[in-house]
């Protein structure tokens, strides 16, 4: 139940931000992707995830090591 | 207020505080000397003074401008903060070494010519490996020595610039460099060490977590930061900074992500936020300097209260581990060091309303007016992971977490001593105030301000980016909480596994190689070096083989050198100089008839 009320409001917030994007656009575009005005939804929420996917990735397949390792004596 | 250096003031002040009798007196006078340097620092005019002959060169102690002023004014604030934070430590010496530490690094500030700025960026190194020290593990003393000799080779790296730069212009002046020339490129390399930039920069990941929970929060705030003052006095608008800050802003996201230690993760945001001021100083608009120095200024009070944060909760829990620590509900014992650790998160963040935000969002927008699309995205994206990391992961690891029931008790939690509480909540309210009041930060940076943070384009922008974030966060949650303990591979293998087999090589295979070496040639240079002694011996070794008698070579060798032995009646001397002369007479007439 409790989940269900914090994922609802998320959701408005979300959907709430969605539309402040089109109220507001970037007065001054630099570049292409500063002219949509919900860019930045997109970008977080698939920066986040591309960032823990690929962070884990390599720390599973390279960049974690046991916690002894470095004890080389 | 004293006419006195700012530098000399803590340094002074850092070696009377032992002297001085009485805990509470000891106290005050620690609280007392910020209080002197900032009242000094308000009365001291733009210019340049103190100057000092130093052989045939003038020492500048006092090069005073905006942009010195606004990293003197920021060191001496946190300075401050962090002693109130650290006030309770009875062991002096760590109050000792942490004013030396500041005091060098306003040296450094302040430091006009190449030769005091070299004299106090070693006392800065020196001072600061005493906060590690102090912590009094075999882990600390270990990663003391690493640190400590990753800045000596930088220091040796500058020194090496410095010295090609005064002998090829004759000036020792602290200037803009030509990065064509080589001493500009060691002068650079010793600034990228202590602005801790990849693959230069494992020291700082490897040593603050392992610092007195006090010192930490000191050496959070001088030396990156220094480093990025002098990178913006000497290389703006260097290139390669440009591409190496947004390469570290990343670097340190990524890393932040996979790490479970708690201090070393705030470690990696550092080198990511360092990030955001050496790309600001590479692209070197006057925006874009102008970001470097308030994210400077930003980064150093927040990145203060987070580090105070996680020294409060390993300072009552002795525990610094993300999966020792979750699904312990600790909120519910430390609300209050929750919530001032909250502000310095969405400080760092760059949620509107809190410092990062006026900061940052300067530096992104300098990457946009500048034309560089690439890295706007790179920092963009940098701006995820630190929300993700600093604001939510370590968190809600650290005070919430899921219990899945194989938690263990932590006995006695409660919130830490006041003074912590205090250094916290000043910082905290920093981290407000310019967030807020932006004008205020924006007054003291180097050149005019046209950039206003609070456009609802800007706010709503911001908060899609946050919000998103938070959503990729829940749906990932378990895959970021998930994990054993365990070390994550950084540069610093180089020095710790490379180095230790080069070691290793030279200890062994190399060694037993030597002693084959020696074994094989020991006895005859032992023959050359008794003959050397002995030339006669020679003779009589030619001799009795001759006439085949036996007689061991050593034993002859052996023998030590008796003049009488080979004495003889002077009339052989006399018969064989003559027999000579003649010789020579015969070849004499032969040549010349």
């Amino acid at each position: 139940m409790k989940t269900t009320i914090r994922r609802r409001i998320m959701l408005a917030a979300i959907l709430a931000l969605f539309l402040l994007g089109f109220l507001f656009p970037n007065p001054h575009p630099h570049f292409w992707w500063q002219k949509i005005p919900v860019f930045d939804i997109f970008f977080g929420f698939f920066g986040s995830i591309l960032l823990i996917v690929f962070a884990k990735w390599l720390g599973h397949n390279w960049l974690l090591k046991d916690k002894d390792y470095y004890n080389n004596d | 207020m004293i006419n006195l250096p700012p530098a000399f003031i803590y340094i002074i002040g850092a070696l009377l505080i032992p002297l001085i009798r009485g805990r509470r007196l000891q106290q005050a006078v620690a609280l007392l000397i910020p209080v002197i340097a900032m009242a000094t620092l308000l009365q001291m005019p733009q210019g340049v003074y103190w100057q000092v002959q130093f052989l045939d060169y003038e020492l500048i102690l006092g090069r005073v401008d905006r942009l010195s002023l606004l990293f003197a004014y920021i060191f001496v604030i946190i300075s401050f903060i962090s002693m109130i934070y650290a006030i309770h430590i009875k062991e002096m010496g760590q109050h000792v070494a942490a004013y030396l530490y500041v005091g060098s690094t306003l040296g450094v500030v302040f430091a006009g010519d190449l030769f005091s700025l070299f004299f106090f960026w070693e006392i800065m190194a020196a001072a600061s490996v005493f906060l590690i020290w102090y912590n009094k593990t075999p882990t600390s003393l270990m990663a003391g020595f690493r640190y400590a000799m990753v800045h000596l080779f930088g220091g040796a790296i500058l020194l090496g610039g410095i010295v090609m730069q005064v002998s090829s212009t004759g000036s020792i002046a602290f200037n803009p460099f030509d990065l064509s020339t080589l001493a500009a490129k060691f002068i650079l390399f010793g600034f990228l060490i202590n602005a801790a930039v990849p693959p230069l920069h494992a020291w700082l990941p490897d040593a603050y977590p392992e610092g007195t929970i006090t010192g930490s929060v000191f050496m959070t705030a001088f030396t990156t930061k220094s480093a990025v003052y002098v990178l913006a006095r000497s290389f703006a608008g260097t290139e390669l900074l440009v591409w190496l800050g947004a390469i570290m802003a990343v670097y340190g996201v990524i890393y932040a992500i996979i790490e479970k230690d708690i201090r070393r993760l705030l470690s990696y945001h550092i080198v990511s936020q360092v990030g955001y001021m050496v790309c600001a100083v590479g692209l070197g608009s006057e925006m874009a300097l102008n970001g470097a120095g308030a994210h400077a200024f930003c980064h150093i009070i927040y990145k203060a209260v987070l580090f105070m944060g996680m020294g409060a909760v390993i300072q009552v829990t002795g525990r610094r581990n993300i999966l020792d620590l979750k699904g312990r509900n600790l909120y519910r014992q430390m609300p209050i060091t929750l919530v001032l650790y909250m502000v310095g998160a969405f400080s760092i963040s760059a949620v509107p309303l809190f410092n990062g935000f006026v900061s940052k969002t300067m530096i992104v927008a300098a990457a946009g007016y500048g034309h560089r699309p690439v890295i706007e995205l790179m920092l963009h994206l940098a701006s995820v992971g630190t929300f993700l990391s600093v604001g939510l992961k370590l968190p809600w690891g650290v005070w919430f977490g899921k219990a899945d029931g194989s938690e263990d008790e932590i006995a006695n939690v409660k919130e830490p001593p006041l003074n912590m509480q205090i250094g916290m909540g000043l910082g905290a309210l920093l981290c407000v105030i310019t967030g807020i009041f932006p004008q205020t930060l924006y007054k003291l940076l180097p050149y005019e301000v046209h950039f206003h943070p609070y456009t609802p384009s800007h706010v709503v922008a911001s908060l899609q980016l946050l919000l998103l974030t938070l959503a990729g966060f829940c749906l990932y949650i378990d895959k970021l909480m998930a994990g054993k303990k365990s070390i994550s591979l950084d540069t610093d293998w180089f020095y710790r596994i490379f180095g230790w087999t080069v070691l290793l090589f030279c200890r062994y295979p190399l060694n037993r190689f030597r002693n084959l070496v020696q074994l094989a040639f020991a006895d005859k240079i032992q023959i050359a070096a008794r003959l050397s002694k002995h030339p006669y011996a020679l003779l009589e070794i030619v001799w009795y083989a001759i006439i085949g008698q036996e007689k061991s070579m050593t034993e002859l060798l052996q023998r030590p050198y008796n003049e009488k032995d080979y004495r003889v009646p002077i009339g052989i001397g006399v018969c064989a100089s003559l027999i000579f002369l003649f010789l020579y007479a015969l070849i004499y007439m032969r040549v010349a008839g």
